[in-house]
């Protein structure tokens, strides 16, 4: 990215986003306080959501949902049809963010091609964690309590036991964690009040039919891996790795993204998180080799996920992640977003910047500033505040949230004692490679094992 | 100003909610959570590999307990906390800091000196089993298959690192 395309991407927000980002802060506030209790100035604000709709076609079921709702009458449908309206207006803001970025960098985007496959799920099991998500919207975030997450205990354990339906295991997973560590809520100073009606809203949407995935084609070609990206709460931990697939046969290169996630549990943090994926060798042989990876029909989802299966992959010759985005960024083509999944949370664009000043926080680009995300620097990786601080080319990814663009580092080149040093989050895939990190791990001794065989004792089979 | 960085932080679908946990052993106390108004945790064992103790000490009463996963009551607990209620709560400090187990126990604890010193609860007998089966519940996560799926759902879970 150059400083003169950063200074388009920042010269002003896109039209209407601040407008449609207000109606959503009002329906966020009555979700603070509960459905139950909505009072004038809420109902008004449920209204103005669908207001804002009234001229699409979930214009008249959001209108008789807020209606219906300020009556006191809080129905699966009617809550169905609020969620699926904020989650519109944030569709809207994501287009014009992700559209304002794409011009900006010159890239070029797929076109979403709707498929008509969707699986049969468990339907008894989205219906308990609708139930609960319908409490939790009638209670709202200050009347919650102790019993009102524990109600959530069984339908998780179920949920998560079902592999098609584990985003929303993780989803509800987390938002209940968070939840139970701010019991009581009401007395807490401040609320969380836009990430939890996101969760809620999500929540809600996968609850109505599943995952919205859509069909998979084989692809096969030369994958170039540009960084890991790194998430995890408490009981998950999960690496996207964002790279360009040469697809064989000599099409247009792409950009694409492959996942692998493992469930853990609080105590398992740090580097340590890798062993849980210890399955995956030739991937995180890859990210922490710095090479290429050959793949044979592996399928690949219509959002550019690339649905990563070990045994349809293997290891290639070594391909440093700089040289692939300085030569191979530029052309590739970026993947559709789903339509359900556009939400400016989602936007996580991958860019090279080079030539700029660092400067603590943030990167001055051709008298341009760009914000550096620091608090998203993985502890399972090298990357650290001051490697930043003390870089001259970053791999990252674009992000949107709270009215700004920020970088998240994947990689960095730097200078340290006058020597050339390069880091990237996936560089200890195989266990750390800094003296000083393996000697704190040998500290803590083996978490995993630990946790596995009190495991293998003691639950019942 | 503090209004706006409050507001600020209100609509930003990132942040941090819960404080990240520090690494520990697990070996001896391989379950530590603060939860149900109690510090409550399970211990390994010394002698025996297949039994493990369900301690806890409640917040505020600081009344506190002991009892085999099989709820026999810890022959160590009488008038005052066994080694594994000190062993409990000198992991959760571990894990969680000292402010933040005090300030959840409702204890004042001075510079310098020991969270148990500073707790005379009286003992009490509480089930094992809910705790016990907390624990279960959190072993099982390690038994749960991977995922490859794209689960967009966690760029709302970005990892943000500890301090190193």
């Amino acid at each position: 990215m150059l400083g003169v395309q950063l200074g388009e991407l920042l010269a002003g927000a896109p039209a209407g986003v601040d407008e449609a980002l207000d109606v959503v802060t009002g329906f966020d506030d009555a979700l603070v306080h509960g459905f139950a209790r909505l009072g004038e100035e809420r109902a008004a604000a449920l209204a103005a959501l669908a207001g804002a709709l009234a001229a699409t076609p979930l214009g008249e079921r959001a209108g008789e949902a807020a209606e219906k709702v300020a009556a006191g009458s809080v129905s699966d449908e009617h809550l169905a049809a609020l969620a699926g309206g904020r989650a519109a207006l944030f569709g809207a803001v994501h287009d014009a963010l992700l559209g304002r970025l794409d011009a900006a960098l010159g890239r070029s985007r797929a076109a979403w091609k709707p498929s008509a496959a969707t699986a049969e799920v468990a339907g008894n099991l989205l219906g308990g964690c609708r139930v609960w998500l319908r409490e939790l919207a009638i209670a709202g975030w200050r009347g919650v309590d102790h019993d009102l997450v524990s109600a959530s205990d069984q339908t998780l354990d179920a949920l998560l036991a079902v592999p098609e339906l584990r985003g929303a295991a993780v989803l509800l997973d987390g938002l209940a964690a968070e939840l139970r560590a701010s019991c009581p809520v009401a007395t807490m100073e401040r609320l969380p009040v836009r990430r939890w009606a996101d969760l809620w809203t999500r929540g809600l949407l996968l609850s109505q039919a599943g995952a919205w995935h859509g069909g998979a084609e084989p692809v096969s070609g030369r994958l170039l891996l540009l960084g890991a990206d790194v998430h995890e709460h408490g009981t998950v931990v999960r690496v996207q790795v964002h790279a360009i697939l040469e697809p064989a046969g000599g099409s247009p290169s792409r950009l694409v993204r492959t996942s692998l996630a493992a469930a853990k549990v609080d105590t398992i943090a740090g580097p340590a998180v890798w062993r849980l994926m210890s399955g995956y060798p030739v991937l995180l042989g890859a990210l922490a080799g710095h090479l290429s990876v050959e793949i044979t029909d592996m399928p690949l989802l219509r959002g550019g996920d690339l649905v990563w299966k070990e045994e349809r992959a293997r290891a290639g010759e070594a391909a440093d992640p700089f040289a692939t985005a300085r030569v191979r960024l530029g052309e590739a083509l970026a993947p559709a977003v789903p339509p359900l999944d556009r939400h400016p949370v989602r936007i996580a664009e991958p860019v090279l910047v080079e030539g700029y000043t660092a400067d603590g926080g943030s990167f001055d680009l051709g008298g341009h500033t760009l914000d550096v995300d620091l608090d998203r620097l993985p502890a399972c990786g090298p990357l650290t505040p001051e490697l930043v601080a003390a870089s001259s080319s970053c791999l990252g990814l674009m992000r949107w949230d709270g009215g700004r663009w920020l970088l998240q580092p994947l990689a960095v080149q730097a200078t340290v004692k006058r020597k050339p040093v390069a880091a990237h989050n996936g560089d200890w895939a195989l266990g750390p490679t800094d003296p000083k990190v393996v000697k704190a791990e040998a500290r803590a001794g083996d978490v995993v094992a630990v946790l596995r065989e009190r495991a293998g004792r003691l639950l019942r089979r | 100003m503090v209004d706006a960085d409050r507001t600020a932080w209100e609509r930003r679908s990132v942040v941090r909610v819960i404080p990240p946990v520090e690494p520990r052993k697990l070996a001896k106390v391989p379950f530590v959570e603060l939860a149900d108004g109690r510090l409550q945790g399970v211990v390994s064992s010394g002698s025996d590999i297949a039994r493990v103790y369900v301690s806890s000490i409640t917040a505020g009463t600081h009344a506190f307990a002991c009892s085999t996963n099989n709820n026999r009551p810890c022959g160590a607990v009488h008038s005052s906390p066994c080694k594994h209620l000190h062993a409990l709560a000198d992991e959760a400090v571990l894990q969680y800091g000292l402010d933040r187990v005090a300030r959840y126990l409702r204890v004042e604890v001075p510079e310098g000196a020991s969270l148990m010193s500073c707790m005379s609860g009286p003992p009490e007998r509480t089930p094992a089993a809910v705790v016990f089966s907390r624990f279960l519940r959190h072993l099982a996560y390690l038994e749960m298959p991977d995922s490859t799926e794209p689960l967009t759902e966690l760029h709302w879970f970005p990892a943000m690192g500890t301090v190193r």
